[in-house]
């Protein structure tokens, strides 16, 4: 089926060099090229412009003059903290034109309101009730643009009692429930160790997006989405509703370090082996089969003999006790400890296992499957010495390339094309503006 | 079919995405994720079972009253709202013929099974395209339809490892964790929304359908791309951290007064930390040399957490976040899921909207992240019993006679 997908390199190599978007042919193909958004976002919402570039959409963040604070926000190309160096910019902002606008400026604003008129989204992450104050509240955009989509990006929503709530990654997650499902039951419950309250809020706001376009393709009416970062993170630690309401189970539920919660037993779920770890944990019932091809796999190589005769079908979590398992599982732990986790990993590809190797970035940088997919970009980067691979295409469609096309742009990078080639300022006017600190 | 339902107002629905038509083949997390949001914004989804092989969410706890049964699952009600549900014989030709008129009738047809299955069932997408030159078709299967590892089986519990997940939640030291959900079935969901109406968009231009591969694996690495890139341009691997971060001190989640109850706050910069200091009653230490500035605090950051965890177990997890929040303290309680069901703000806001459900009775559904100012808020169906949807879709929207229904039935095709 490869032949199929739409393939990207290429088209990499021949125009992420530079980010001018003068050549527009490859955006011709892509579904939303003929779309235009306007990205006010900081690092909260940063990525539903992002994820809706992938697919060709005409992004311009509009960025505070100076460049917007989520600049500041590291790690940094080789560590020297730099606007240009952010490696969550680098990731957030690829596909999209930079300008840099003060929209609090008489003249910014006009600029604002002449681009809001040719736009179809506007994307903001600003505090809830902002845009009003500063009078570019959604019914005034409404009136300038009435099919326009604007989304809201904010921690609690633009309503109810916590509005004005601050909130960061931990909070996040520690309101939605998710920390409480990750870390050892005695100890503090953990984040993960890399932000995702964010991404999650970004993404979810352009499948919001997507579904307001849908309509307004029918109906010509726009609207105002209104998402908040909490509920999107309630929505990937799911329970809430039917554990209070109907009873405990489904998945998640209270931490247990290493162990997976199965009713009134815990499996072991990561597991050690001779150079880490890998993910695996023993399955019954209907999936009894994924068993037993671990231990045919162990009984080639002469252990787990004890297991043979286990028949993993007929055996159910909810009636086995702690003891039994535990009993198996010292015979599947001291396999593991046997091998490496990339052993491990392409083994278990032969045998049928549902086992997985506990990857770090490294592993994942020379992970086969991601490599042969055409996962990764080449990019090249002002501030960067050569060129660096980068996670591109999430997305594998048979009608066009949906990763990376362009490097993030530095500040201020398309002012020109934007300001003097495309609204017809002059650059006598762009050096009143800048110098005014407008732009 | 035995749960006698109102068909009546089945296309009187106002949402955003009236009058789209999704094919559903899709079962567990992921999938259904992508199809309940679809399907409370207005998209007619019919979920195509097979009673041979349930989608394994209908066997999972917790179950309506504690009496197990098809339908009396909370975790695959609470995925499933907004569909309608038909039980097919897919490995009967007649079973096959009725989901090929059903390609016909379908925008999208969406699947999340392991590679090769669909054409096993005669459904690929080649097949799907001679029914229908225009379709979109998506699968979201673990690890994509394509490379050496795509016909590896498994869940999101353990893939999440895969993608560089557990390696992240972590001690600084320490092993590796578990997670208790399968995060990157909740990070495909989105794409798949954006890459089918970004693809309906496309087609009703052009006329072209297409072919969506997407993989639970590489949304979830995408989601990554932080550390990956810090690893590829800085050649570091990410420290796990905890719950530190680098520019904020403290940052961390504290034990509170009685069983299990944590909050977790933030401080990232000088107002923040003087507010914090007036919220804990000002106690000696904090005009310390050592906590006066933030990078004192970073090089004192275990003693800094040893002192406000000794303050923190004195109070009220609720008490203390609202009195943090109210000084503009980032702060939040570590929510078990009945905090989160009663909490204040989230009701306030319509997070949870109630239905009746023929065999679990009245009870509530979690809302898209999302509200829409026209379109508005459409959870309006719960999830359908094994199969409840089979007559209607039958005789309403392919157009069948009762009898030809009834002989359908029969012949065991509908099961």
């Amino acid at each position: 089926m490869n032949q199929i997908f739409a393939e990207g390199k290429a088209i990499i190599k021949k125009t992420a060099l530079d980010s001018t978007h003068q050549d527009i042919s490859q955006e011709a193909g892509l579904p939303l090229a003929r779309y235009r958004i306007l990205d006010l976002t900081g690092n909260e919402g940063a990525y539903c412009g992002r994820l809706m570039a992938d697919f060709g959409a005409d992004v311009i963040k509009i960025e505070r003059p100076g460049g917007d604070f989520s600049r500041n926000i590291g790690p940094f190309y080789k560590d020297l903290p730099h606007p240009e160096r952010s490696i969550p910019w680098y990731f957030l902002n690829a596909n999209k034109r930079g300008v840099t606008l003060n929209i609090e400026t008489a003249d910014g604003r006009q600029i604002l309101e002449t681009l809001l008129k040719r736009a179809h989204f506007l994307i903001e992450s600003s505090p809830a009730g902002y845009l009003e104050t500063v009078g570019l509240g959604y019914s005034t955009l409404q009136a300038i643009n009435p099919g326009l989509i604007m989304v809201s990006i904010t921690p609690f929503g633009q309503n109810g009692p916590w509005q004005d709530w601050k909130s960061c990654d931990l909070t996040h997650m520690a309101l939605s429930g998710f920390a409480n499902i990750l870390g050892e039951p005695d100890r503090a419950p953990m984040r993960l160790s890399v932000d995702q309250a964010c991404l999650q809020a970004g993404a979810q706001a352009a499948a919001g997006a997507m579904i307001a376009h849908y309509y307004r393709q029918k109906t010509g009416k726009g609207q105002h989405i209104d998402l908040s970062i909490q509920e999107a993170v309630n929505n990937v630690t799911t329970g809430s509703a039917y554990r209070s309401e109907i009873g405990e189970g489904g998945m998640g539920g209270q931490r247990s370090g290493r162990r997976f919660n199965r009713g009134h037993v815990k499996a072991l779920d990561i597991w050690e082996c001779r150079d880490g770890y890998v993910a695996w944990r023993i399955w019954t019932g209907q999936l009894g089969s994924k068993t037993k091809a671990v231990v045919d796999w162990m009984n080639s190589e002469g252990l787990g003999l004890e297991l043979k005769e286990v028949d993993w079908a007929i055996i159910d979590y909810g009636t086995i006790t702690q003891e039994q398992l535990d009993t198996w599982e010292s015979h599947f732990a001291k396999f593991f400890l046997r091998h490496t986790k990339e052993q491990l990993y392409e083994k278990a590809i032969e045998w049928g296992a549902s086992l997985f190797p506990v990857n770090t970035p490294k592993d994942l940088a020379g992970n086969k499957q991601l490599g042969e997919r055409g996962f990764w970009a080449k990019i090249e980067h002002p501030e960067v010495e050569g060129t660096f691979n980068c996670p591109s295409a999430a997305v594998k469609s048979s009608a066009y390339y949906c990763g990376i096309r362009y490097r993030s742009p530095m500040v201020g990078e398309h002012n020109s094309e934007i300001y003097i080639g495309e609204l017809g300022f002059s650059k006598e006017d762009i050096t009143i503006l800048k110098q005014a600190g407008i732009i | 079919m035995q749960n006698k339902v109102d068909n009546s107002n089945l296309h009187e629905l106002e949402g955003a995405l009236e009058g789209l038509n999704i094919l559903d083949f899709t079962w567990i997390v992921a999938g259904p994720t992508a199809t309940r949001m679809l399907g409370a914004h207005g998209a007619t989804v019919i979920k195509i079972e097979s009673t041979k092989r349930l989608d394994i969410f209908r066997a999972y706890q917790p179950m309506a009253g504690g009496i197990p049964g098809v339908n009396r699952s909370g975790v695959f009600d609470a995925y499933n709202h907004d569909k309608l549900g038909m039980a097919l014989n897919l490995s009967k030709p007649a079973g096959l013929e009725i989901a090929k008129k059903l390609v016909r009738w379908a925008d999208i047809v969406i699947e999340n099974f392991a590679p090769g299955t669909m054409d096993r069932l005669g459904l690929s997408y080649d097949e799907a395209k001679k029914t229908k030159p225009d379709i979109i078709m998506a699968s979201l299967s673990l690890q994509g339809q394509t490379g050496p590892s795509s016909k590896q089986g498994g869940f999101g519990t353990e893939l999440q490892a895969l993608a560089g997940y557990n390696n992240l939640v972590r001690w600084p030291g320490e092993a590796p964790q578990g997670m208790q959900n399968p995060y990157t079935d909740f990070v495909v969901p989105w794409f798949a929304i954006v890459a089918i109406l970004a693809a309906v968009d496309y087609r009703n231009r052009t006329g072209k359908g297409q072919y969506i591969d997407i993989s639970q694996l590489e949304p979830g690495v995408l989601f990554l791309t932080v550390p990956i890139m810090d690893y590829l341009l800085n050649s570091r691997e990410a420290k796990p951290v905890g719950n530190r971060c680098d520019y904020a001190s403290p940052h961390g989640v504290f034990r509170c007064r009685g069983d299990d109850r944590w909050c977790a706050l933030a401080v990232f910069n000088d107002s923040q930390w003087q507010a914090l200091c007036l919220v804990m009653d000002n106690p000696y230490w904090v005009g310390e040399e050592s906590f006066r500035t933030l990078l004192a605090r970073k090089r004192n950051e275990d003693e800094l957490e040893r002192l406000i965890e000794q303050w923190m177990v004195e109070q009220d997890a609720e008490k203390v976040m609202s009195k943090l929040q109210e000084s503009g303290v980032p702060a939040g309680i570590v929510a078990h899921a009945q905090d989160v069901y009663d909490e204040p703000h989230l009701r306030r806001r319509g997070h949870f909207k109630k239905l009746n459900h023929p065999e679990i009775g009245e009870h509530s559904y979690e809302m898209p992240s999302w509200r829409l100012s026209l379109t508005g808020d459409l959870i309006h169906r719960p999830s359908p019993c094994l199969g409840e949807h089979s007559e209607y879709i039958c005789t309403k929207i392919l157009g069948m006679s009762d009898d030809e229904f009834v002989k359908l039935a029969s012949e065991g095709v509908l099961e």
